[in-house]
């Protein structure tokens, strides 16, 4: 680190490990995180839809106790969250560790492991959900038995990430390093702590509630928000072919997220004594200021520096650094409590969360995977159509769920406080919302569809232009045997 | 220089201390607080562990994600403060200037009227300092007054509760499910507001039957269907019959055979059978009916409603209006 106001340098990873050695080391378990991650997005999607479908019809699939909207939708979260969100994070992660690190991906092996180990408890905890093992807390509704497979996949794929790290060549560190060693640390430990306080030995009365917002401010503000912000504060200089405009503002954001973030979750409703949601409030003020910090950074590396010829991940770029700010300013309105008594509650709840997953963290990953995609595989994505079909979809698709969920939670939440009027139609509003969100639902689903097509057309290509040779050796060393 | 273990060590204790603050000190403050005493009558303790039916109900409401729709948190805006007369002395002329000093609002003859029998509430709506400053104003002759604290809210308002919930109402509850969404209606004290069982087995079967513009998915998988013997069984919908009507309490009002239950359309079973509750649905009703927060604590002192005013107005068989905690 310079003491100097001098602009960070772009990553580059041209000194110690060529590129290519790199990318070589990531491709098995990268490529492993990103395949699951597609495949648990199109499945969650499904899910959303599903779920979201039964506010058209109650009776809907209604029979069964596993299909019953309590259900679904965790189990349509969980997907999102850690079917996708975490492996796409994870899968960045390492690219971004080796890269910026200028060294090939260490214990390669051990991280395609750890994938598949998550892989097995995510869909034991899915199954869980839906069979009505879930917890009952939000975001961890993971039962006790998966709770800790899916810790030990994370642990696998973190030593990993944390090796490379370890066993850097560049001695600078870039900006994202910071968020991502700090994120990919933080996750076992709140992971954990929630886990065990929550259904390992659970604490009394208020407390494992207590637990579950204060995990749920954490992943969002230091894990969602750390990986994505990485991989933004890596892809917009690289895709610009310039420097980011300040370190120093990165680096402020990273300290003030690192001391305030994990403040954020009590809501202002919450029946908890007076100080614990005023505390989330005064931090969830200063999130937004570090909110501010990295959005101005973004928009001044982007105005400074000519545009490149190919718009295309760069977009995802921006719209997701839009989202980011867009998100935090949406939580700390909610944070404040004369906002709070509107829109606790209601759906403006559902559109905060969704902004911050998918607005800005599904997104980064979008344009991340897009970056990484056609380094890891050696040549690009098969469909140019399906990739703008994906995108096109997901920008509007998240676009139409966040702002019908929004303005239709702050019409609920004043229908709401007008007691006189009946509860149901306090609804009238919020279904209405919900309705809409269906639209932004399939629009996900047909987007996500559309980039498991490109993921999955990408792999057999791969595999044609990989396994001929194989086949080939294989075919000439039976030769001599058929012949004998 | 290698600053990746300085970065660590410094953002991870930042980042640890949202942990001692979040988890750590509530645990201390709350994690380990006794039943508390209820203000009104301290004899009784609270909050009381619910019945081991009521408990496994719990586990069905977890199950089944119903914390996904509903709240179980009842939200207070403020409070304000009533003046009760609560026994008039033996000077009603004095009393009478007292009442319109107090509320100048009053004209003579209402002030009047007021102090014609007791408890009867002479001021609403006030601060805490006037309300005092007024009992003490009203104390005159032998005449006393009471100020009692009234909790104000739209979802009091709503009938969702008496005042807001507190830490203490969810003691004992394995897991709490507090909820975050107000898709369905906040049931923190619905055993209060409808303690009628058969409205709430109605409910789940057929939500629209009994509540036509509800979206609540029906829960038919909650209950059997069985071929009808001599005897209805305990808690059976029978399937026949005019639709059910409760009255505000759930209870139901037109009984031509137990518990008949007309279905909407497309939910019916054919004749000859009956639907029994599985104990699923019999131990999820008695959770539900378990869901009351009515205790007054001093975290949450409840208004007290004064007893109809009656005509005999002698101070003597005035009954106390209690007065709540501070």
């Amino acid at each position: 680190m310079s003491g100097t106001l001098a602009p960070a340098p772009v990553p580059t990873a041209t000194e110690p490990a060529a590129p290519a050695e790199i990318d070589r080391s990531c491709r098995w378990p990268v490529l492993l995180l990103f395949l699951l991650a597609v495949c648990w997005l199109v499945i969650a999607s499904g899910l959303t839809l599903v779920a979201s479908l039964k506010f058209h019809a109650p009776r809907l699939l209604a029979d069964s106790a596993w299909l019953t909207y309590g259900r679904l939708q965790p189990a349509a979260a969980n997907a999102l969250l850690y079917g996708f969100a975490v492996p796409a994070g994870l899968g960045l992660a390492l690219w971004l560790c080796a890269r910026l690190g200028g060294v090939p991906l260490r214990l390669p092996g051990l991280a395609f492991g750890g994938a598949l180990v998550w892989n097995v408890g995510l869909k034991l905890g899915l199954l869980g959900i839906l069979l009505g093992d879930t917890t009952g807390f939000e975001w961890l509704e993971m039962p006790r038995y998966a709770a800790p497979i899916l810790f030990a996949g994370y642990a696998m794929v973190g030593v990993s990430a944390l090796m490379t790290f370890k066993d850097r060549r560049e001695s600078q560190l870039y900006v994202s390093q910071w968020f991502l060693l700090v994120a990919v640390f933080w996750f076992p430990w709140i992971f954990s702590s929630a886990h065990l306080l929550v259904s390992f030995r659970p604490l009394r009365g208020v407390m494992p509630a207590v637990v579950a917002w204060w995990y749920a401010g954490n992943l969002t503000v230091l894990w969602l928000g750390f990986v994505g912000l990485a991989v933004v504060f890596y892809l917009l200089p690289k895709l610009l072919g310039g420097p980011l405009f300040s370190r120093y503002h990165a680096l402020f954001a990273f300290w003030v997220l690192a001391l305030f973030g994990g403040w954020t979750g009590i809501p202002q409703s919450a029946p908890l004594p007076a100080w614990m949601p005023a505390v989330s409030t005064i931090a969830n003020l200063f999130v937004l200021v570090a909110a501010v910090a990295v959005v101005l950074n973004i928009r001044r590396t982007f105005t400074a520096l000519p545009r490149p010829r190919s718009r295309f991940p760069l977009a995802l770029v921006i719209f997701s650094t839009v989202g980011y700010g867009v998100a935090n300013l949406l939580n700390t309105a909610a944070a404040l409590p004369s906002v709070a008594a509107v829109t606790d509650f209601t759906l403006f709840t559902q559109a905060r969360t969704q902004l911050m997953v998918y607005g800005f963290f599904g997104l980064a990953m979008f344009a991340g995977m897009y970056h990484t995609l056609p380094r890891l595989l050696g040549f690009s994505l098969p469909s140019v159509k399906l990739m703008k079909l994906h995108v096109g979809c997901a920008l509007a698709g998240v676009t139409i769920s966040v702002a019908a969920l929004a303005l239709g939670g702050v019409l609920q939440g004043q229908a709401l406080n007008h007691p006189e009027s009946a509860f149901l139609d306090s609804l009238r509003p919020g279904l209405m919302a919900l309705r809409l969100s269906t639209l932004g639902d399939t629009l996900l689903l047909v987007g996500h569809v559309a980039l498991f097509l490109n993921l999955a057309g990408a792999v057999i290509g791969w595999c044609r232009v990989a396994w001929p040779p194989v086949f080939a050796a294989a075919l000439r060393s039976e030769a001599p045997e058929v012949a004998r | 220089m290698n600053r990746g273990p300085v970065i660590f060590l410094g953002a991870f204790s930042a980042m640890a201390l949202s942990w001692v603050g979040l988890i750590v000190q509530p645990q201390l403050q709350l994690g380990r607080s006794p039943q508390t005493t209820n203000t009104l009558n301290p004899v009784e303790l609270y909050p009381q562990a619910r019945s081991g039916l009521a408990q496994q109900g719990l586990q069905v409401y977890r199950s089944l994600g119903c914390a996904t729709c509903h709240s179980q948190q009842v939200r207070q805006d403020g409070t304000v403060f009533d003046v009760a007369l609560t026994s008039l002395g033996t000077n009603i002329a004095e009393l009478v200037q007292a009442v319109q000093k107090v509320n100048p609002a009053l004209s003579p003859a209402e002030a009047g009227k007021l102090v014609d029998m007791t408890p009867q509430i002479v001021l609403r709506g006030v601060d805490q300092a006037t309300a005092d400053t007024a009992v003490t104003n009203l104390s005159v002759g032998g005449a006393k007054a009471a100020a009692q604290l009234v909790a104000l809210g739209p979802d009091l308002a709503r009938g969702w509760g008496s005042g807001r919930s507190v830490a203490a109402d969810y003691l004992f509850d394995q897991p709490v499910q507090l909820g975050a969404q107000r898709i369905g209606p906040d049931l923190a004290n619905v055993g209060l507001r409808l303690p009628g069982r058969a409205w709430h087995f109605h409910h789940l079967y057929d939500p629209k039957a009994v509540v036509p513009k509800s979206v609540m998915p029906p829960y038919r998988f909650l209950f059997e269907k069985r071929k009808r013997g001599p005897q209805p069984s305990l808690d059976a919908l029978a399937l026949d019959g005019p639709s059910p009507r409760f009255d505000a309490g759930g209870t139901r009002t037109n009984w031509t055979s137990p518990d008949a239950l007309k279905l909407s359309a497309g939910l019916a079973v054919p004749g000859g059978d009956e639907l029994v509750p599985t104990d699923d649905a019999q131990s999820f009703v008695a959770y539900l009916l378990s869901l009351r927060a009515d205790v007054s604590l001093f975290e949450r002192p409840l208004s007290v409603v004064p007893p109809k005013p009656t005509a005999q107005a002698t101070s003597a068989t005035a009954a106390a209006v209690p007065l709540p905690a501070r």
